[in-house]
C-alpha cells in the first residue's frame, strides 16, 4: 500500500542553530529564536551569505494565546535580516516546526527557491502552570476539552487503555523517564539536565537540610513511586511522566541538494518526509496507536524505500512518558505491544541497538512547543555528523536518523528521515 | 424525529434534554457519535437520528488532578481529582464523557471494561444551562 513519493528534486540541510531550552526571565522568544540562528550561521562549514536566504518558515504554536501577540513571522523575519522576503507561519499545535520544515522542503523541491530558513519558536514560561494548561487543552479534540481533558489527561486516557491491553504498568513508564533523564545531562542545552538519580539526591539533600525525617528511597523507581516526590497529574500520568514548561528556538538552512557542497561537504539529504493528521478518542482507530503517525512514518518510508530497521536512532515526541513507548510502535521499530518491553531491556538507551531521544527527549530536553519539531532535527544533524559530544551514538557508521513530531492530542504527526551520504 | 442539524449544537441540545443521541447514514447504514452530517464512509449526507440507549463499558480513563478553570471551579484540585474517560456504547461507537461515581484516589480500582450506564450532568439554568455527558458504573 506504500506510495513510492518523491520530491522534484533533493533538498538537503546545510546548517542547523538551537538556543538553550528552559525558563528565562531575561530573554523572550525573539531573542531565543537570534541565539538559534546566529549558531546556525556558524554551523555552516563554508560559510553562507544571510542576504541569501530567500523564504523563512516559522512554525508557532499560539504567541497569540502565551504572550498575547500573533503573527510572529514577520517580526522575528526582520530580527535576523530577512525581511522583506515571505515570512510564513506554521501551525500544528506542538508540530508546527515539524510543518515549517516541511513547507521548506517543499518550496526547494519544487524549485522555487533554492535556499529557505526554517525553524520554530515558543515562549511559555512567563505563563501560570494554570494558563499553559489551558493553551494547550486549546489544541485537544472539543468533545475531549468539553468534558474535561487536559492534554496529560489525553495521554493518561492512553495509558490506561495501554496497560488494559497489554498488561504494562506505571513502572514500565517509569523506565521511559530513568532513560530519558540518563541522556540530558549529555546534552549541554538540556533544561532538566539530571538524571532521576540527581534529582533523587538533590530532593534528599534539601530535606535533610530542613532537618525533616528522610525518605527511604532504595532507588529512582522508589522515588519515582512516591506521590509525595511524583504526585499524579492525570493518572497514570505522574510529574514525571510529563514535560516541563518551557521557552526556546530552533532553526535549520534548507538548500537545493544540487547547490549543498558549496556550503558544507558534510551535509545531510532529506531521506523521507511525511506527515498525517488524526482524530479524537471518539472516532479513533485505535486507543493505543496514533493514524496520524502511521499515515506520516507510511509517507516517509515510502519516498525513502527505507525500513523501520534501517533507522538507526530516532527523536520521538515523549511530551509524556506513554507518548514515546506508542510512537516506537507505531514507526514500526517495535511489534504493538512490545515498546514498553524494549525500554525495559535497554534497547532504546543511547548504547542500545535502537538509541530513542538521545537529546534527554522532550522530558528533559524541554518542549517549547513550536520549537520542538526543529529541534528535534537539530539533535539528528547533531548525530548524523558525529557532533553529538558525549551523547554521540557509539555507532559509528551512522548514516539514517529521523524525528518524529506529534501535535495536539495527534490531530498532527510528521516522521522525518535525514540521511549522511 | 424532528429537523435538527447534524451538529455540535444540536448535540448539546439533546444532551439538555437529556438525550445522547447519534446519526445513521441513511445510505450505507453507518452510525456516529457525536453525530456527523456527512457519511465519511460513502460520503452522502442523507443523516438519520439515532437515540442511544446510553449503556457501555469503560474503554480507557484517567483522574485528573490539574483541570481547567471550569472544572476548578466545580471543586476539582489535587485533592479532589475528577474522572473522564472514553465510553464504547453498545451500538458501537464511543463517546468522551465525564466518569462519576467512581473512587479517584484509588484509580487501580477503576476497571477498564465494566459497565457504565449514562447520566447528565446540569449546570446553569435557561440560556445559560450546559450539560456534561457523564456515565457512572451500571
Amino acid at each position: 500500500m506504500l506510495k513510492k513519493r518523491k520530491l522534484g528534486r533533493g533538498v538537503a540541510v546545510v546548517g542547523a542553530g538551537m538556543s538553550r531550552f528552559g525558563m528565562f526571565k531575561d530573554m523572550d522568544s525573539k531573542d531565543l529564536f537570534v541565539e538559534a540562528f546566529r549558531e546556525m550561521l556558524l554551523s555552516v562549514d563554508k560559510g553562507v551569505d544571510p542576504n541569501e536566504i530567500e523564504a523563512l518558515y516559522l512554525g508557532n504554536f499560539s504567541n497569540d494565546f502565551f504572550m498575547h501577540q500573533a503573527h510572529w513571522a514577520p517580526i522575528i523575519s526582520d530580527l535576523i535580516g530577512v525581511t522583506p522576503k515571505p515570512a510564513t507561519r506554521t501551525e500544528g499545535a506542538c508540530a508546527s516546526s515539524a510543518l515549517s520544515f516541511r513547507e521548506g522542503v517543499f518550496a526547494i523541491a519544487s524549485g522555487f527557491y533554492d535556499m529557505v530558513l526554517v525553524g520554530g519558536v515558543e515562549e511559555m514560561s512567563k505563563c501560570s502552570t494554570a494558563e499553559v494548561a489551558e493553551g494547550l487543552a486549546l489544541a485537544t479534540v472539543p468533545y475531549e476539552g468539553k468534558v474535561g481533558f487536559t492534554f496529560p489527561g489525553v495521554f493518561g486516557v492512553i495509558g490506561t487503555s495501554y496497560f488494559a491491553k497489554y498488561g504494562a504498568s506505571r513502572e514500565h513508564l517509569m523506565n521511559v523517564t530513568i532513560k530519558s533523564h540518563n541522556n540530558a545531562p549529555l546534552n549541554p542545552k538540556a533544561q532538566i539536565p539530571y538524571s532521576v538519580r540527581d534529582l533523587m539526591n538533590a530532593k534528599i539533600e534539601r530535606i535533610k537540610q530542613k532537618g525533616r525525617p528522610l525518605p527511604q528511597w532504595k532507588d529512582e523507581k522508589d522515588f519515582l513511586r512516591d506521590p509525595s516526590a511524583n504526585p499524579v497529574v492525570a493518572w497514570p500520568m505522574n510529574l514525571y511522566d510529563c514535560c516541563p514548561i518551557s521557552d526556546g528556538a530552533s532553526c535549520m538552512l534548507l538548500v537545493a541538494e544540487d547547490i549543498a557542497k558549496n556550503f558544507t561537504d558534510k551535509p545531510l539529504y532529506v531521506a523521507g518526509i511525511g506527515q498525517g493528521s488524526g482524530r479524537g478518542f471518539h472516532a479513533a482507530k485505535s486507543l493505543t496507536s496514533f493514524e496520524a503517525t502511521i499515515n506520516a512514518a507510511e509517507e516517509a518510508y515510502g519516498m525513502s524505500g527505507l525500513k523501520p530497521e534501517d533507522i538507526q536512532f530516532a527523536e520521538v515526541h515523549d511530551c509524556f512518558s506513554i507518548a514515546e513507548i506508542i510512537h516506537t510502535e507505531d514507526l514500526g521499530f517495535f511489534k504493538p505491544g512490545e515498546g514498553y518491553k524494549a525500554v525495559e531491556e535497554g534497547l532504546t538507551r543511547l548504547d542500545g541497538p535502537k538509541p530513542i531521544n538521545t537529546s534527554g527527549g522532550l522530558k528533559s530536553k524541554g518542549h517549547p512547543v513550536g520549537a520542538t519539531g526543529t529541534s528535534q532535527l537539530f539533535e539528528v544533524w547533531k548525530q548524523l555528523r558525529n557532533e553529538a559530544g558525549k551523547r554521540q551514538v557509539p555507532n559509528k557508521n551512522l548514516r539514517f536518523g529521523a524525528a518524529h513530531n506529534l501535535g495536539g492530542t495527534g490531530g498532527t504527526c510528521t516522521f522525518t528521515i535525514l540521511e549522511r551520504r | 424525529m424532528e429537523e435538527r442539524n447534524f451538529s455540535d449544537i444540536s448535540y448539546e441540545q439533546y444532551l439538555n434534554e437529556n438525550k445522547l443521541m447519534g446519526s445513521r447514514c441513511k445510505k450505507c447504514g453507518v452510525l456516529y457519535t457525536p453525530p456527523r452530517a456527512l457519511c465519511i464512509k460513502c460520503y452522502s449526507s442523507e443523516m438519520e437520528w439515532v437515540e442511544m440507549k446510553g449503556d457501555g463499558k469503560l474503554s480507557a480513563f484517567t483522574c485528573i488532578a490539574v483541570g481547567p478553570p471550569f472544572m476548578i471551579d466545580e471543586g476539582y484540585d489535587r485533592n479532589h481529582l475528577y474522572c473522564v474517560g472514553v465510553v464504547e456504547l453498545d451500538e458501537g461507537t464511543r463517546v468522551d464523557a465525564r466518569i462519576e461515581g467512581v473512587d479517584t484516589n484509588k484509580p487501580d480500582t477503576i476497571k477498564v471494561g465494566m459497565p457504565v450506564s449514562v447520566e447528565f450532568l446540569h449546570r446553569g439554568e435557561g440560556e445559560e444551562l450546559m450539560t456534561y455527558l457523564a456515565f457512572k458504573p451500571a
